[in-house]
């Protein structure tokens, strides 16, 4: 009560060293990537001379674009990342509804399995998972890099969360209609945890356009290759060091996550979040 | 078994057989592996006991990877996480240009970690990179940050911080706003400064995101090293090498798959180790809600 509202505004807030230093590390932050900005779309000769005059140009993204199988590439990680997140989304989605709503003999021990994979992720057990593609004849397509990812304990673990949030009455009235159990599931269900799907959805989907060495392992030409394999296989054959067309390269794979980000960041922020917190 | 039980079997089961086939089995498989040879043209392996144990400890990459990966753990966790508290702090406050920071901090996220690796290599690179320029027109000699063993590890280690922090933020920042504004106030009544608001207040009652995003950066710290390919390639003479890097490397370049295979049972007696220090200690002492 005593604390004028200017006084209780002020407290705490941001002094000018606050500012300063906030400023200071966001533009360490955004630093290699306006760098990156600057050589991609500038003549090699000016990749390291910042000049403003100097000329804008196309042709580093061009260059890379001729010089390796980028649109396979783009592709092969889009047709990645949507097999994925949609085998994921319907297992999961499946589990998670036994899980929330169903008792039974096992459940508990069931349950701890699917927990033990958020501990033993896939991208550790590289072997095993190598010589079982290949035992399978899969190797060097995309459903073997598709394959360990396809049964996401995270999903499940998130959707069961959600799942178990639904009042019983809703489950209960259509069943009264006379709904079956997985219509129930689908109509009263998977809409009201809209925002656990997109959530889940963007975490996904940036997690494997981001995946390297799974792909890397399992892939072994251009046919099955990711855009973060492709690049790396790009840039680490001798390009004779032209770092503009590497750059452009570069922001050529990141950019359709990097535009999604700007453009809904508020979403993206949002759904990092509701994923890290369980 | 009723027709409820069977129809909840039924919507776990492909689920399930896809976790025991990848997750499982392949985890069982690595240990059995691990006491065997490695299988070569045609002839099984043959069991060897401890032998591929004793391999791995008497290899001093094997070594090298694990003092580096502790160095790598040790500085990521600490600076990721304070710098990611600093951050969620302004963020949360009327900052100046609070999108505008909250994007900067944020945007290394998203972006792939191997086409950011090429970038920061060219960032690094020696007289030509910007990191020379900067020291060169401060008058200091020229330093090949990652052809030289005594820094290389401490370059790549930057760009994990980089890459994480602004990661770490969110989960601060979304705790912040959570906290009751009342304490804000209860604190301006009592004239309380700034730093004894954070360490008496924000600090304990944060500590369960804190819990959380430490488990986080020390899962992190294992198996992030995407990076590597592009950077060092674990180099020069493996003064940068990570244990998942080693593993890669034994298992894919040499296939010597037995050994990768007692490399890959450390690694997951690791993340195990994490996992279960988590659920035993920290979810049974960190309540706060």
């Amino acid at each position: 009560m005593s604390a004028a509202p200017s006084q209780r505004l002020a407290y705490n807030a941001p002094t000018w060293l606050d500012t300063l230093a906030a400023w200071l590390l966001a533009l360490l932050w955004i630093l290699p990537l306006a760098y990156a900005v600057w050589t991609a779309f500038h003549p090699s000769e000016y990749s390291t001379r910042f000049v403003l005059a100097a000329p804008l140009t196309l042709e580093n993204f061009e260059r890379a674009w001729a010089a390796a199988p980028f649109a396979r590439y783009f592709l092969n990680t889009t047709l990645l990342v949507f097999m994925i997140l949609a085998v994921q989304l319907v297992l999961g989605t499946l589990a998670a509804y036994a899980f929330a709503r169903y008792e039974f003999r096992g459940r508990n021990v069931a349950f701890s399995l699917v927990l033990v994979q958020l501990m033993v992720m896939p991208d550790i057990l590289l072997v095993e998972n190598y010589r079982t593609m290949a035992r399978l004849g899969l190797v060097d397509t995309l459903l073997a890099i598709g394959l360990p990812y396809f049964a996401s304990a995270f999903a499940i673990f998130l959707l069961r969360q959600t799942f178990m949030g639904v009042p019983r009455e809703l489950d209960e009235a259509a069943r009264v209609e006379g709904a079956g159990p997985l219509q129930t599931l689908w109509r009263v269900y998977v809409p009201l945890a809209r925002p656990v799907y997109t959530a889940f959805a963007l975490v996904s989907v940036s997690f494997h356009w981001n995946n390297f060495l799974w792909p890397l392992i399992i892939t072994n030409s251009p046919n099955a290759r990711p855009l973060t394999v492709g690049l790396q296989v790009f840039s680490s054959v001798d390009q004779g060091v032209d770092w503009s067309v590497i750059t452009a390269a570069t922001l050529m794979t990141s950019a359709p996550l990097l535009v999604a980000f700007l453009l809904f960041q508020r979403q993206f922020v949002q759904s990092f979040m509701r994923a890290g917190i369980k | 078994m009723n027709q409820r039980a069977l129809h909840a079997w039924l919507m776990l089961l492909p689920a399930l057989v896809l976790l025991v086939a990848f997750t499982h089995y392949p985890a069982v498989a690595t240990l059995v592996d691990s006491f065997f040879s490695t299988p070569k043209a045609g002839r099984p392996g043959v069991w060897v006991g401890l032998e591929n144990y004793q391999v791995m400890a008497e290899d001093p990459v094997f070594w090298k990877a694990v003092r580096n990966n502790l160095w790598f753990a040790g500085a990521t966790i600490p600076l990721s996480i304070a710098l990611a508290l600093a951050m969620a702090l302004w963020v949360n406050e009327r900052i100046a240009g609070r999108a505008f920071l909250r994007m900067a901090y944020f945007t290394p996220t998203v972006l792939p970690m191997i086409a950011v690796a090429n970038i920061w290599l060219f960032f690094y690179t020696p007289q030509y990179g910007l990191l020379e320029q900067i020291t060169g027109a401060l008058g200091l000699p020229s330093h090949n940050w990652l052809g030289s063993p005594s820094t290389a590890l401490g370059a790549v280690t930057v760009v994990a911080i980089w890459k994480e922090a602004g990661f770490f933020m969110i989960f601060y920042l979304a705790a912040l706003q959570t906290l009751n504004p009342s304490l804000r106030e209860a604190a301006a009544i009592e004239g309380a400064s700034r730093w004894y608001f954070f360490r008496r207040v924000q600090w304990p009652l944060l500590m369960p995101t804190t819990l959380f995003v430490l488990v986080n950066a020390c899962i992190n710290a294992f198996r992030m090293v995407d990076h590597l390919f592009v950077l060092t390639r674990g180099g020069p003479d493996n003064a940068s090498i990570l244990l998942l890097y080693h593993l890669y490397e034994v298992g894919f370049s040499f296939w010597d798959t037995a050994y990768a295979s007692a490399i890959t049972v450390v690694l997951v007696a690791v993340l195990a180790g994490i996992a279960l220090f988590q659920f035993f200690v920290l979810d049974r002492r960190v309540h706060y809600k």
